[in-house]
């Protein structure tokens, strides 16, 4: 049991209790540690997921200058509560044409592969559940269950709406890949390493020490990273998966209740670990300015707040741009992926290695201001 | 595989196994409270009103399937240089900062010689014009 969760309630008097009772089968007390971590985080998640689509409808109001939901509950906050019933106690309708099992399958590939990036999520220094020393590239990879969900969902449903849907999903999905993958490598280079705790570790201190402001080739990095991941994650202005005015709904025209639920919390969630890594990677992640001392609790706690009002802000801007920008054509997605993010990310990549090596690793702020 | 290693990935199996939990559960409350009452008409693929004509699994668009090719290329040369990008600090700060940049330049080379080539071949077009594909004649 040496992970950090374990580690600081071992630090505890009533967790002596615990291991005295699993004495013998600590494996199994961990797990159940974990078990129980992984319920808050996935349970939070669930809830900023639900909160999304009722943030979504309500910014969106705001900006076409509408009031939005505001029956259920105060304001309508509980608008995704009764979302989320309406859906349950909807018939469930499948295709007679479709292929059954991979209709059954496409929804849990989204959500796992959205659940299991949420176990490198840095929420701060103590609440990460793994602190994988390849965590980037383990996020990276995992992620790719989401386009994978996204296609075997169009290609299940054997409906012409969903082929195209699923199709330009999956193209979509791996052709942006590359740039917020390269655009990853060179944030991996600044860090010298691939595990967050220590992106996020080097990040500590002022706002200077971010490492979107530790070069300017790692500031157009971190857009570049953006759109791609806006791209990725099927959101507007790259919604072509799911356009509603060309493909009814495009990849999930043929689910119905809680599996087009699945689908809906799927892409929240992914929005939201997204803004999660794009702050970890390049905003300074959970780190307290100035280095500020606490004890163990009130830091993780001060820790988990900066964490997440950098988070949710990133995820406003996110609804911001969906609200804001028409989408794109399909021609017009893949040569901005190709002829215009992928070579200004490698063209980064190359910027970032050539700044290691002629500044010896120093950031902007250390030449200005002196200092390391 | 050591201990450590699956301490490490024991978060991860639990959140995969929370995500299919919550779908059988969720599908399981829905089995339980939602209507059936299916009927021929509601379990035909929906193409707005219209009969449907012929399957969706017919043949698809080959730009599609070059775009996949050439994802695999960039993501196998990108997979290579992760290790490389996770040493890249430690070295430069043994002094031989200016060999692995040359290293590093000249494969990203290879991989910048390779979306060139896409470029000027028109793979990169999502609709090829008449002319380039004559050029290529």
């Amino acid at each position: 049991m040496n992970q950090t969760i374990v580690s600081y309630l071992a630090q505890y008097e009533f967790f002596d209790f615990f291991l005295n009772l699993f004495k013998g089968h600590e494996s199994l007390l961990s797990f159940l540690v974990y078990l129980v971590f992984a319920l808050i985080i996935v349970g939070m998640c669930a809830t900023i997921g639900g909160l999304g689509t009722y943030a979504e409808r309500k910014i969106s109001a705001d900006i076409q200058m509408r009031i939005g939901p505001n029956r259920v509950g105060p304001y309508g906050i509980l608008q995704f509560l009764a979302d989320g019933v309406k859906m349950i106690t909807k018939e469930d309708v499948m295709p007679n044409s479709a292929d059954k099992f991979l209709f059954y399958l496409a929804p849990v590939l989204c959500l796992t592969g959205v659940f299991a990036t949420l176990a490198v999520l840095p929420f701060s220094t103590g609440f990460e559940m793994s602190d994988l020393n390849v965590g980037v590239f383990y996020l990276i990879a995992i992620s790719s269950l989401v386009g994978l969900g996204v296609f075997l969902g169009g290609y299940a449903s054997n409906s012409k709406w969903s082929m195209l849907g699923g199709m330009r999903g999956a193209s979509q999905i791996i052709s942006y890949e590359i740039p917020v993958t390269i655009s990853i490598l060179a944030i991996t280079m600044l860090a010298g390493g691939m595990s967050f705790g220590t992106i996020v570790g080097m990040q500590k201190g002022l706002p200077t020490n971010w490492f979107i402001f530790h070069n300017p080739f790692a500031f157009v990095a971190f857009f570049v990273f953006f759109t791609g991941a806006l791209a990725e994650t099927n959101r507007a202005p790259f919604d072509l998966p799911e356009a509603e005015s060309e493909l009814v709904s495009g990849y999930h025209t043929e689910y119905t209740g809680m599996r087009f639920g699945f689908f809906a919390l799927a892409e929240y969630i992914e929005v939201f670990v997204v803004c999660g890594v794009a702050v970890a990677l390049f905003l300074g992640g959970s780190n307290l300015p100035f280095n500020i001392k606490f004890d163990n609790i009130p830091l993780q706690l001060f820790e988990f707040a900066i964490f997440m009002t950098k988070t949710l802000v990133l995820y406003y801007v996110v609804i911001w741009i969906r609200w804001t920008f028409p989408r794109l054509r399909v021609d017009q997605l893949m040569s901005i992926c190709w002829k215009y993010l992928t070579p200004i990310a490698i063209f980064n990549l190359v910027g970032c290695a050539t700044w290691l090596v002629v500044f010896n690793g120093k950031s902007i702020a250390d030449l200005v201001f002196g200092g390391h | 595989m050591t201990p450590a290693t699956f301490d490490g990935l024991m978060p991860i199996v639990i959140f995969m196994g929370l995500a299919v939990a919550l779908f059988l559960g969720g599908h399981f409350l829905s089995v339980l409270l939602a209507p059936k009452k299916p009927s021929l008409l509601k379990s035909t693929p929906y193409e707005c009103g219209e009969q449907p004509v012929g399957s969706a699994w017919s043949m698809f668009n080959v730009r599609f399937y070059v775009v996949g090719l050439i994802f695999i290329i960039f993501d196998v040369e990108s997979v290579l240089m992760f290790p490389v990008a996770a040493i890249f600090r430690e070295v430069n700060d043994m002094g031989e900062g200016p060999y692995i940049l040359l290293i590093f330049i000249s494969f990203i080379s290879v991989l910048v010689e390779g979306i060139a080539y896409c470029w000027r071949k028109g793979d990169l077009d999502w609709v090829k014009s008449y002319q380039i594909s004559l050029k290529n004649k």
